[in-house]
């Protein structure tokens, strides 16, 4: 078999693991798997970006953010269905991502990252201070699950936990088409050599620019996921450190494969859960978490242990 | 709207700027020099305004208030680039995932030391009252900060124009590799500008802390400020700092007081296409 393939019998393992695994958890772990399956779609979509094609994204979590307002909003105010919240979910996401990177992907390097920063800080102002559309601080509360007419009801941990693996499961499907594609083959091209690809003919400000609007689509799909999750959808859910916290994630597994974003969501999301219960201190130990991860794994776990050099 | 509104929202936007100017002029020069995104930069400020604190409560007094702030939060800047980010050069992300590290410590130890609770640094005597024109009035305390800033910028441009310092730390700014091939010790100089950095941050906390007041989460609030003010100016320039954090200042207030819904999108959106237009900022080099 050929690495690729390994790599797909690997997820789909990984995938029929969690599955099988699942009725057997009591519902706190079940509710964190959940947690972390949709997280990692995220940190994946970031990764298209930031492992990939080689720009590092300080303001992901606004397209997360947007398409979970928008499914907020949808479903509170106008009691709208899944099919409704996510098509407008991800038509916005990927609405503000197509308009973001017109700005964006003309800047390079600390400039990318400080005007994706600046573009995430406008969402997050929104959110904020926008309080007769998303009622500010507050946020949006009770977000009813998605019906789908089905016998079993998804407000229970266990059906929505095989919605949620269902729909990561084909978001990663659609991620790993993207990176293996010849498109996605060009965006790693880029990474390496921008000179190089211009050089040999590649219109590098479209494939930057789709790749870019493409990342926003999949954290928008993460982002529909979430606001049924979590039943809550506030600035939080914007902000800075959201952000951050996925690049964390992308770090710590290691950038430039999906399954590395998956493992360090994992790793944040248990982390953060477990950490909070046996002390208060957890922001002091999520810092150092992310100091350890930049001087003692850079290339991040996976990264570590694979052999071909980057 | 009245020529009042108009004066008192121009005042106040003022004021905050010559606030914001004290916060941004590092990390624009620590921008220019070593290209470290710094997000812990906000945390400086706040931890400034809490060391400010703990001294004003002391000592009764403001100045020594503000001078150990500054100089505790110096050193520590200094520990950090020392220690952690000078091995992270030219590593971008690297450095982002390191100072976030960093202001999510110093978050956590400040809540830990000074509880969650709001304080405001109290103020000489001599610094409060309002002066009163007509029906304009005018805190004493926010032409005191304008005046503060006003020295700072001065002595900034100085020391940067027509000390040997100065031109040192231009040439790093400039060309890193050419200062250090010309005999400049740049790591030095890095280490300098650092820790001045964040001790004029520092600096600016404790005197906002005589009006905005020390607070858990006043980092994070304070911190897209200081890039925003960075961004629109330039990277490592004074003039854009200058620059930057005036128009800043007077964004952010007419925002708030125009258009109260769209507060922060009037303030980043216009950045956002600053940034589009003129990638390196109105006074940057590339």
């Amino acid at each position: 078999m050929t690495r690729v393939d390994r790599k797909v019998v690997a997820g789909v393992v990984a995938l029929g693991a969690a599955a099988a695994v699942a009725p057997l958890l009591p519902s706190y772990p079940l509710t964190l798997l959940t947690q972390a399956v949709i997280v990692a779609v995220m940190a994946m979509s970031l990764d298209v970006l930031l492992g990939y094609t080689g720009l590092p994204s300080l303001g992901h979590a606004a397209y997360f953010g947007i398409a979970a307002y928008a499914v907020g909003i949808l479903a509170t105010e106008r009691q709208a269905g899944l099919a409704t919240c996510l098509v407008a979910g991800l038509l916005l996401a990927t609405g503000a991502a197509a308009v973001f990177g017109l700005l964006a992907i003309r800047a390079t390097g600390t400039y990318f990252l400080m005007i994706t920063l600046a573009l995430g800080m406008v969402v997050w102002g929104l959110a904020f201070r926008w309080v007769s559309m998303t009622k500010g601080d507050n946020g949006i509360a009770g977000v009813p699950r998605p019906e789908l007419g089905l016998s079993w009801s998804l407000s229970a941990p266990l059906p929505f936990f095989y919605f949620a693996l269902l729909a990561a499961a084909l978001a990663w499907a659609a991620m790993g088409v993207l990176v293996r594609s010849p498109f996605g083959l060009s965006l790693k091209g880029i990474r390496e050599s921008e000179s190089r690809m211009r050089a040999l003919g590649y219109n590098v400000w479209l494939h930057k620019y789709l790749a870019f609007v493409l990342s926003g689509f999949f954290a928008g799909f993460a982002g529909v996921l979430w606001a049924y999750y979590n039943g809550f959808v506030g600035p939080v859910d914007v902000q800075l450190v959201t952000s951050v916290e996925a690049l964390l994630m992308v770090a710590l597994g290691g950038p430039g494969t999906l399954a590395g974003p998956v493992l360090g969501a994992a790793v944040i999301v248990f982390l953060k859960n477990f950490v909070s219960v046996y002390t208060k201190r957890w922001l002091l130990i999520l810092g150092a978490v992310y100091i350890g991860v930049i001087l003692w794994a850079p290339r991040g776990v996976l990264g570590a242990f694979s052999r071909d050099p980057r | 709207m009245s020529a009042e509104f108009w004066i008192t929202q121009a005042f106040n936007g003022l004021s905050y700027g010559a606030l914001l100017f004290l916060l941004a002029s590092g990390l624009s020069l620590i921008f220019g020099v070593m290209r470290i995104v710094n997000l812990a930069h906000g945390s400086y400020f706040m931890l400034g305004g809490y060391v400010g604190l703990s001294v004003a409560w002391r000592t009764q007094s403001f100045a020594a208030a503000v001078v150990a702030g500054a100089l505790a939060v110096g050193l520590i800047g200094a520990g950090m680039e020392r220690v952690f980010l000078r091995r992270l050069s030219g590593q971008t992300l690297g450095q982002v995932l390191m100072t976030i590290g960093f202001a999510l410590i110093f978050q956590d130890v400040a809540l830990l030391a000074w509880g969650g609770d709001p304080y405001t640094i109290p103020v000489p005597a001599a610094l409060q009252g309002v002066i009163t024109t007509g029906l304009l009035r005018f805190p004493i305390y926010r032409i005191f900060i304008i005046v503060v800033a006003v020295a700072v910028g001065a002595a900034l441009w100085l020391a940067l124009d027509r000390t040997r310092a100065g031109a040192m730390i231009r040439a790093a700014v400039d060309d890193r590799e050419m200062a250090q091939g010309v005999g400049i010790n740049v790591p030095v100089v890095s280490l300098a500008v650092f820790a001045l950095g964040a001790a004029l941050a520092a600096a600016g906390g404790v005197i906002g802390g005589g009006f905005l007041g020390v607070y858990p989460g006043l980092d994070f609030e304070i911190l897209p400020y200081a890039f925003v003010v960075v961004i629109v100016g330039g990277l490592g320039s004074l003039p854009g700092a200058m620059v930057g954090s005036l128009l800043v200042g007077l964004l952010d207030n007419f925002g708030k007081a125009l258009f109260p819904e769209l507060a922060y999108f009037t303030l980043f959106a216009p950045m956002a296409l600053i940034l589009a237009l003129k990638p390196t900022g109105l006074f940057g080099r590339a």
